[in-house]
């Protein structure tokens, strides 16, 4: 579970985040929507302190993290990230990119990290591609790697953020495949998306981020279907 | 004939210190230079401005000067101090130093260059997976950072094999230093230091060959 208390966040004189109230709970799905410079991509990065937070607190079941005496490496094992840029490591072949992290941090056997992701990349349709390096894979090939090199630390939660929007558009179906099964197995998620299709169909939870605050939020239905905010209004007519 | 084949002989006999000196001083400059690189982006500001003033002198202060410096001015200020003798004993000890050091510099900055040009994604990806900031350096950023300034760090290597000439002044006998006690014996100037630019030649050419070789398959590693 996650809690976010009046979350705040400025760059210089920017403020991008003026004050977020959340709790995404076990297992729920969550899609964040909203207009670019929002600040929802400030606000998913903030949960794994990618951002440090200028006021406000976060917490990962009940343990503080933006404080200086949480060990961040540790709490960051437990929480995936995938990233609109991929950020495969290009130096590596993909069953290294997905074995560094349970060798290095976990201290797993080489044999045993090697099966799980043998494993994951059976899951995410990619088990042919063991050997290859980033740069011989498609945009969505290299995003579905990503998703099974975050898994492969056995996180609790998952951390999309904008993982389809440098895709061409006939490989995003295969990525937002991938998410809707990991959602059914019941993996908690959050997720800034600009696909309101998928965030309909998967999300059990949207949440509408204008200007730095949520601005409404509630189940898909009510917000693609009956929104009250004027912005959200507006915002879903242009993208809808 | 007889002169040039004799010069270049003669020459050669002061390769192994030239190419010892240099490898010791890229080795120590490699070492220097990545903590002053790392010191140079640090986000305290005492450490950036030692790193920033230790480039400046070094690079904006002419090598021979430095090697007079290390060669004669320090034993005199460590007399001066401990009022004991002090002498290097063999000035090969003056070559590493001074070379190491002013190679650690050029170091600094290649390096440098080459970690910042690494994309923060890859940070990013390496800490939001639980790797530490040093795991990050050492398995993700440093791999990819090297494989870019490979090429200036030959370069380096090359311009370093060059600037060890001026150590002859103070007597180690390097290529230079054999070909101008040859020439002050044999009165050949010309042949000796034909011989003398002919051994530089080989040593530099065959150095840019093999930081091309190193490039070339670098580059296949990344394709697979």
């Amino acid at each position: 579970m996650i809690e976010v208390k009046n979350l705040h966040k400025a760059f210089g004189k920017l403020e991008v985040l003026k004050g977020i109230t959340e709790t995404i709970n076990d297992k729920e799905v969550v899609c964040v929507i909203g207009p670019s410079g929002s600040g929802k991509s400030t606000f998913i990065r903030c949960l794994n302190l990618l951002e440090e937070p200028t006021a406000g607190e976060v917490f990962l079941d009940g343990e503080k993290i933006n404080d200086p005496k949480a060990d961040i490496d540790k709490i960051r094992e437990r929480m995936g990230m995938v990233f609109q840029s991929f950020n495969l490591f290009p130096h590596k072949s993909v069953m290294d990119n997905i074995t560094l992290a349970p060798i290095k941090v976990k201290g797993m056997a080489r044999e045993e990290a090697e099966a799980k992701g043998r494993e994951l990349l059976e899951v995410v349709g990619l088990a042919d591609k063991a050997d290859s390096f980033p740069a011989q894979l498609s945009g969505g090939q290299k995003q579905r790697v990503a998703i099974a090199r975050a898994l492969a630390m056995d996180p609790e939660v998952m951390l999309f953020d904008e993982p389809t929007s440098a895709l061409d558009p006939e490989m995003v179906g295969e990525v937002l495949q991938v998410m809707k099964e990991l959602a059914k197995k019941g993996m908690t998620m959050v997720i800034v998306t600009h696909e309101m299709g998928f965030a309909k169909e998967v999300a059990d939870r949207v949440l509408f981020i204008d200007q730095g605050i949520i601005m409404e939020q509630g189940s898909p239905k009510d917000i693609f279907e009956n929104p009250q905010n004027e912005r959200t209004k507006s915002f879903l007519s242009k993208v809808l | 004939m007889q002169g040039y084949l004799q010069g270049i002989m003669i020459a050669a006999k002061g390769a192994p210190v030239t190419l010892l000196i240099c490898l010791v001083a890229v080795i120590a400059g490699l070492v220097i230079g990545l903590l002053v690189a790392i010191a140079k982006m640090s986000k305290i500001k005492v450490l950036r401005g030692i790193a920033t003033v230790y480039v400046d002198v070094l690079r904006g202060t002419p090598l021979l000067v430095q090697v007079l410096l290390l060669a004669y001015g320090i034993p005199q200020v460590i007399v001066s101090i401990t009022g004991e003798q002090f002498n290097w004993g063999n000035f090969i000890w003056v070559g590493f130093i001074a070379c190491g050091i002013n190679s650690s510099a050029y170091m600094a900055e290649i390096i440098r260059s080459g970690l910042q040009a690494i994309d923060k994604g890859q940070t990013e990806a390496a800490r939001s997976l639980g790797l530490n900031r040093f795991q990050t350096m050492r398995y993700i950023i440093v791999p990819q950072a090297f494989k870019i300034i490979v090429p200036a760090m030959g370069n380096e290597f090359i311009t370093l094999i060059k600037e060890t000439s001026i150590l002859s002044v103070v007597g180690i006998r390097d290529i230079t230093r054999m070909g101008t006690l040859w020439a002050s014996q044999s009165f050949m100037s010309f042949q000796a230091y034909i011989g003398v630019a002919c051994v530089y030649l080989v040593l530099t050419l065959t150095l840019s060959r093999v930081v091309a070789y190193i490039e070339r398959r670098m580059a296949n590693g990344d394709r697979g």
